[in-house]
């Protein structure tokens, strides 16, 4: 696997997006999935609530922080609909890193995919991370995948990574595609195994 | 961590090898795609030149951007994205040798009702399609989970996902449900017990009395909803219920190659002292209908219940959820959900838009009619199930009380046709959604319930409790006029 896939730190300016249980549809709303490829998806992150009635930005977090890459949310982040939009349009815009109280399982999935780290911590350390990017909107904020922490100011503080995406990412085998491909040989064996799948022959 | 769970045992005859990650490659033995998460991801695979491993063990649909509208889906479709994105699914199928039900076939529809009813999804099966709600085919039995586009192209190369096991929480269902009080009841009283995250790092296994009563598709909208409960999959140990529903289905083996597969779906269920890492025992002998009342399917409660002040919710995160729902329905705490104006009633969707469903709603509008001022559409999960309706006349209750009938497709679920509401209107449903925004406008407000209850609410242009209209239903079923007389 080449260097570059190995991710053990990012790092930046962060934006939080406050709020428990935003769903995908919020994050990128169905209507804006009409294409096919994610090349504009950045375009309609968080379309509805970054816009006022006559379509212009108004004060979401996401057009006051512009040029963060760190997101911080809250607990539950990315439930709902599988769509990869979602974190593919975080991805678009710049997000390179979430931290978060708890991420939807199939979000966190998605994020594996993209190679974007997704830590965790409890609520009084997201909201506090949240409260000092809001002061310190320039203030570096870094998360260090290898050793779950999020360093910010002076301060640095434990998060949890899950260790399969921990492993992906700082062995740089998040590419699942390959990873498994190697391994064709041992599907078939499987494949064989199974009553509901006919054979070739 | 469980053992000797259908969970564990279906895992373990899929599992090909661990990763260097530590995850698990699972075999995906029933592959579905549709349109529009899938092009990325056969994109990606032409960029790796890379083949699609098990085109047989493939099959996809179209049923998230087709119009309903009759006279609407001819190719080349209005909408230009929609036709370059449905010409998409088309060429990539095509040329790789995958089953398309495109709408020439008849069978085309909603992925997650297509598969179960052509007997494509059986149980001990591993299901995955790029769609949260792939978790409806566990009611057979299986392990269905929904996936991102990246995953698509690993399942696409390799036939394959890499996964994490999860915990297998048991969901016990103890009593039975009383008239005019349904599945949906039931999947929406789990969410409302266990929250819309209570089942992250989980899969459900559903069962207990109430559970083997239900018929099939009262377990496929079980465990359709699987997902809004934050579990990763749902199912439902396989039994003759579930044998009766796969015999002579299109894609079910006959004879002696049927007893074979019974054998194996027999030795995948739970056994008897299967050990679980959670177990949790709802009873469902005197729930009522339930709706939400606000913008998750958590916040949900039986029809006759006064909505919950957010300072009464015992987390501050409740209760923040809780007034930003409020503030949205425009409702306040005490209010009933009974009398709710509604502006339109949608009733289909993968989780209610089988058959049954449309069966239950028309005995309810027979010889009545909808309100001008209310908007009903009717949209059968399948062109399959559109016909059974139609073969049996159940069309024409909906079409002479007013509504309108469809042909099949995703439709106001998500608003990606042209189906959606307008601003500030109210929506009956029967989806499995009430997110800000899902049914295409952000101020547009979504009430989820049974079949029943969306006939009923069609009936009266407001959330009513539906077992007035049920002429074996229960005498003591509250009216709106009853609880305004009540607040007073």
């Amino acid at each position: 696997m080449s260097g570059e896939n190995h991710i053990t730190e990012v790092s930046g300016t962060g934006v939080p997006i406050p709020g428990d249980d935003i769903d995908t549809d919020q994050i990128l709303p169905a209507r804006f999935m009409k294409e096919v490829t994610f090349d504009n998806m950045a375009d309609y992150l968080f379309y509805d609530a970054r816009r006022d009635d006559d379509g212009e930005f108004n004060d979401h977090p996401l057009n006051e922080f512009e040029g963060a890459n760190i997101a911080v949310v809250n607990k539950n982040f990315g439930c709902g609909s599988s769509r990869e939009h979602a974190p593919q349009a975080m991805m678009r815009w710049g997000v390179d890193g979430v931290v978060g109280e708890t991420f939807a399982e199939i979000f966190a999935d998605n994020c594996k995919s993209l190679g974007i780290p997704a830590a965790t911590a409890d609520k009084e350390t997201v909201t506090a991370l949240q409260e000092w990017i809001r002061e310190h909107p320039d203030g570096d904020v870094e998360i260090d995948v290898e050793d779950e922490t999020v360093t910010y100011g002076e301060t640095t503080v434990d998060v949890d990574i899950d260790s399969s995406m921990q492993e992906a990412l700082v062995d740089g085998i998040w590419d699942t595609t390959a990873l498994m491909y190697s391994n064709m040989s041992k599907v078939e064996a499987t494949v064989d195994g199974l009553p509901y799948v006919e054979s070739d022959e | 961590m469980s053992d000797g769970t259908l969970y564990d045992k279906v895992w373990e005859n899929h599992k090909v090898t661990e990763l260097p990650n530590g995850q698990d490659q699972l075999f995906i033995g029933l592959h579905l795609v549709h349109e529009v998460t899938s092009p990325q991801a056969f994109g990606m695979l032409r960029e790796r030149d890379l083949n699609v491993a098990y085109p047989e063990r493939t099959f996809a649909t179209t049923d998230h951007i087709v119009p309903t509208q009759e006279e609407k889906r001819k190719r080349p479709l209005e909408d230009e994205k929609s036709e370059e994105m449905l010409d998409a699914l088309e060429t990539n199928t095509g040329e790789n040798g995958i089953t398309f039900f495109d709408f020439e076939s008849g069978k085309q529809g909603i992925t997650h009702v297509v598969a179960p009813e052509l007997g494509l999804s059986q149980p001990g099966m591993t299901v995955a399609c790029g769609d949260s709600h792939t978790a409806t085919h566990g009611a057979f039995g299986s392990i269905g989970v929904g996936i991102g586009t990246s995953q698509i192209r690993d399942v696409l190369a390799t036939g394959c996902i890499a996964a994490d096991k999860q915990k297998v929480r048991r969901i016990e269902i103890e009593g039975s449900l009383g008239e005019g009080v349904y599945a949906k009841d039931i999947i929406l009283k789990i969410i409302q017990e266990l929250g819309v995250d209570g089942g992250v790092g989980h899969v459900y296994e559903y069962g207990g009395p109430a559970i083997e009563e239900l018929d099939m598709e009262g377990r496929l909208a079980i465990c359709n909803m699987s997902i809004e409960g934050g579990a990763r999959a749902g199912y439902i140990n396989p039994d003759e219920t579930t044998y009766e529903y796969l015999r002579g289905r299109e894609y079910v083996p006959e004879g002696e190659a049927f007893d074979e597969l019974v054998e194996y779906w027999e030795s995948i269920k739970s056994d008897a002292d299967a050990e679980y890492d959670d177990v949790v025992t709802i009873n469902v002998d005197d729930i009522d209908p339930l709706v939400t009342w606000g913008i998750n399917p958590g916040q949900v409660i039986e029809v006759s219940e006064p909505i919950p002040a957010p300072s009464d919710l015992p987390t501050q995160t409740e209760q923040e959820a809780a007034e930003q729902a409020l503030d949205h329905m425009e409702l306040s705490p005490g209010d009933s959900m009974l009398g709710y104006d509604v502006d339109v009633a949608f009733l289909g969707t993968c989780t209610n838009g089988r058959v049954s469903d449309f069966e239950v709603a028309a005995d309810i509008i027979e010889g009545q009619q909808v309100p001008d001022d209310v908007w009903a559409l009717a949209v059968p999960g399948s062109e399959t199930v559109r016909k059974e309706c139609e073969a049996r006349g159940i069309d024409q209750t909906f079409i002479e009380a007013g509504w309108e009938w469809r042909r099949a497709g995703c439709s106001m679920c998500l608003a990606m046709n042209d189906d959606k509401l307008g601003a500030d209107e109210v929506c009956a449903s029967s989806s499995n959604r009430n997110f800000i925004g899902r049914q295409g406008d952000k101020d547009g407000r979504t009430v989820l319930m049974s079949p029943a209850m969306v006939a009923a609410a069609a009936v009266e242009g407001e959330v009513t409790d539906a077992r007035r209209f049920l002429d074996d239903g229960p005498s003591d079923v509250l009216a709106a006029d009853d609880v305004e007389e009540v607040a007073d």
